[in-house]
């Protein structure tokens, strides 16, 4: 074991004892600027908690989580498409395309994570074990897999597309895509139980929710990028009808759902952000694509609408999880066994 | 080797703060501000990454309890050093994805500095809110050591050695628990109804190192009643991605499998 802890010649026993006699002999006076406040209310009772002060930490992430949540879950599932896509003889180019998306996903995607680091420097201590118990241990590893198979996934169809059809190669592509699929769908989804697997009541109030929205729009969000090059067909339409349908019923739920963490999904900048971002990727894009699913124009503009929704969606999740952790009253609430509003 | 414990009683602080001096002295915990907070004498008001120690000041309108003489309201005025509970499952360390956070010899969690490279995980993970990033100088996690170093050379953790009127005990787990229990027996003979034990056995967290008694309420110290540890909320959130991934995996395939 490393542990920094040797020994050093700081403060000594000597020190130890003095700090105790001064504290044991000499009162300290009262500061003038304190003054002790009269027993007019309750500072610190059962419901507010310790002077109202937040009892949890709010979350350290930075602006670069949340898009790599929206990132990571277009880049993986972009891999599912690819991968169905291939297997029912799609268009190549559809293929490629889905693949190469994956590809600039995984690139960009470790990029935002380093950053965010407190150390960056020591982004490689990621892969210094693995734990199953820990989800960001887990998304660091799914993240490693998902990079290398998309990779080889793209080295194999770009062999392919050239002419080099020997069985090697094209085994090589199906196994890369297999892989790539199936690590996409564990970085699409495992953001979702890394925020619900925490002390954030919130986040882990909706813990089974958070995965299968984060899949869903992560769908919906590589399926608006794929119409919006130009890949205008059946596929394409039935997974946008697809995915803004169940974000449609998703937002419908957190609407009419009241659980007493649910403040900071409808209240503040957070529950503003959520309202918004679930209304353009549920309703207003399944409105659009239903009425105008003949019309081009009606595909973009549902695909550019879930695209802004999905990632409204990130942000507006881990501000709510900010929020939530100042809120104590509701964390006492919860541990009291009190679950609804 | 032993596993070692806290036992804070509050109805013996009288508020001092020398544990925090002794703390930050010995572990060259950075300042953390002098700011008046204006809340009673606490100017820290939290454990964080730069207090590992936190001397708290309940002012509360009831009879019962130390009362403050210059007012002719009801006015306890209680006092409690928290601390990193150093729990039995703890949520930081099943959370550290480098493996930074360990289990020492003695029971006690702790954070290797020279390999945390400041993901935050832990921050979240924490059911009480102690673990904290210290963000602009450092970018790192820190926390109580358990005075690690100390312990290994058979020295007293150095908030209970400046203890100076033994409100901060240290020994073995499960004595300090019995000492703790016959401490409330014996307030409330004298007379302390709400004396009690703060110390989650019942909920996931397994059990804490770093056991209080308190008067009243633990909700009022900030102490959460019945803290869980994140990783009891894994089974539910993995199997919704693992079934929401089938079906959605199903769906595209389905999609494409569909001919105009």
């Amino acid at each position: 074991m490393t542990t920094d802890s040797k020994a050093k010649p700081k403060a000594t026993e000597q020190r130890l004892e003095e700090i105790r006699e001064s504290a044991r002999r000499v009162a300290p006076p009262p500061p003038p600027e304190i003054a002790v406040k009269t027993a007019t209310g309750a500072a610190s009772a059962a419901e507010t908690g310790y002077y109202g002060l937040p009892l949890l930490k709010p979350p350290t992430w930075t602006w670069e989580v949340p898009l790599y949540v929206f990132l990571g879950g277009i880049a993986g599932t972009s891999a599912c498409i690819a991968f169905a896509a291939l297997a029912f003889q799609a268009p190549t180019n559809l293929i490629r395309f889905a693949l190469w998306m994956g590809l600039i996903g995984a690139a960009i995607c470790p990029a935002l994570l380093i950053s965010d680091l407190g150390r960056p420097e020591r982004f490689l201590n990621m892969l210094r074990v693995f734990k199953w118990r820990s989800p960001m241990s887990m998304g660091s590893w799914t993240l490693v897999g998902f990079s290398g198979s998309v990779f080889l996934a793209v080295v194999a169809i770009e062999l392919v597309v050239r002419g080099y059809t020997q069985p090697a190669i094209v085994t090589i592509l199906w196994l890369a895509q297999i892989t790539a699929a199936l690590t996409g769908l564990l970085l699409a989804s495992y953001t979702g139980v890394l925020i619900g697997a925490t002390a954030i009541p919130v986040w882990h109030q909706h813990r089974t929710l958070l995965p299968a929205h984060f899949l869903t729009s992560g769908l919906g969000g590589a399926v608006g990028i794929l119409e919006l090059a130009g890949f205008l067909i059946p596929a394409t339409q039935i997974l946008g009808f697809a995915t803004s349908g169940v974000e449609t019923v998703i937002e419908i739920y957190l609407t009419v759902r009241k659980g007493v963490a649910d403040k900071p999904l409808h209240h503040g900048v957070s529950g503003g952000t959520l309202r918004v971002a679930g209304m353009l990727e549920g309703p207003v894009a399944l409105l659009i694509r239903a009425v105008w699913h003949a019309e081009p124009w009606g595909r973009y503009a549902a695909a550019i609408c879930f695209l802004l929704g999905a990632l409204m969606s990130r942000y507006a999740w881990i501000w709510a999880g900010r929020e939530s952790s100042h809120d104590t009253g509701t964390l006492f609430q919860l541990q009291r066994g009190e679950r609804h509003a | 080797m032993p596993t070692t414990a806290f036992l804070t009683d509050a109805t013996i602080c009288i508020g001092c703060k020398a544990c925090e001096v002794a703390c930050k002295e010995w572990n060259e915990v950075p300042e953390d501000g002098y700011v008046w907070s204006g809340l009673s004498y606490d100017n820290t008001q939290s454990l964080g990454a730069s207090t590992w120690r936190h001397v708290l000041f309940l002012e509360q309108p009831l009879a019962a309890g130390p009362q403050v003489a210059d007012t002719s309201d009801p006015f306890r005025w209680v006092f409690l050093s928290d601390v990193c509970k150093h729990c039995a499952n703890a949520g930081c360390l099943e959370a550290c994805p480098t493996g930074s956070i360990v289990r020492t010899e003695f029971g006690g969690v702790f954070v290797q500095k020279d390999i945390c490279n400041g993901c935050g995980y832990c921050v979240v993970s924490c059911p009480f809110g102690v673990i904290d990033k210290r963000y602009h100088d450092d970018g790192r996690a820190f926390k109580c050591t358990f005075c690690y170093d100390r312990q290994k050379v058979g020295l007293m953790p150095a908030c209970a050695t400046a203890c100076p009127t033994q409100s901060i005990q240290f020994g073995e787990v499960g004595e300090l628990k019995q000492r703790g229990k016959n401490r409330v027996a014996e307030l409330k003979a004298r007379g302390y109804g709400d004396a009690r034990l703060y110390d989650p056995t019942e909920t996931s967290v397994g059990g804490i190192h770093a056991i209080s008694v308190i008067l009243g309420e633990p909700e009022a110290y900030n102490l959460p009643p019945m803290p869980e540890v994140p990783t009891s909320y894994l089974k539910s959130a993995w199997t919704s991605a693992f079934v929401s991934a089938a079906i959605l995996m199903a769906v595209v395939l389905a999609a494409f499998a569909m001919r105009p």
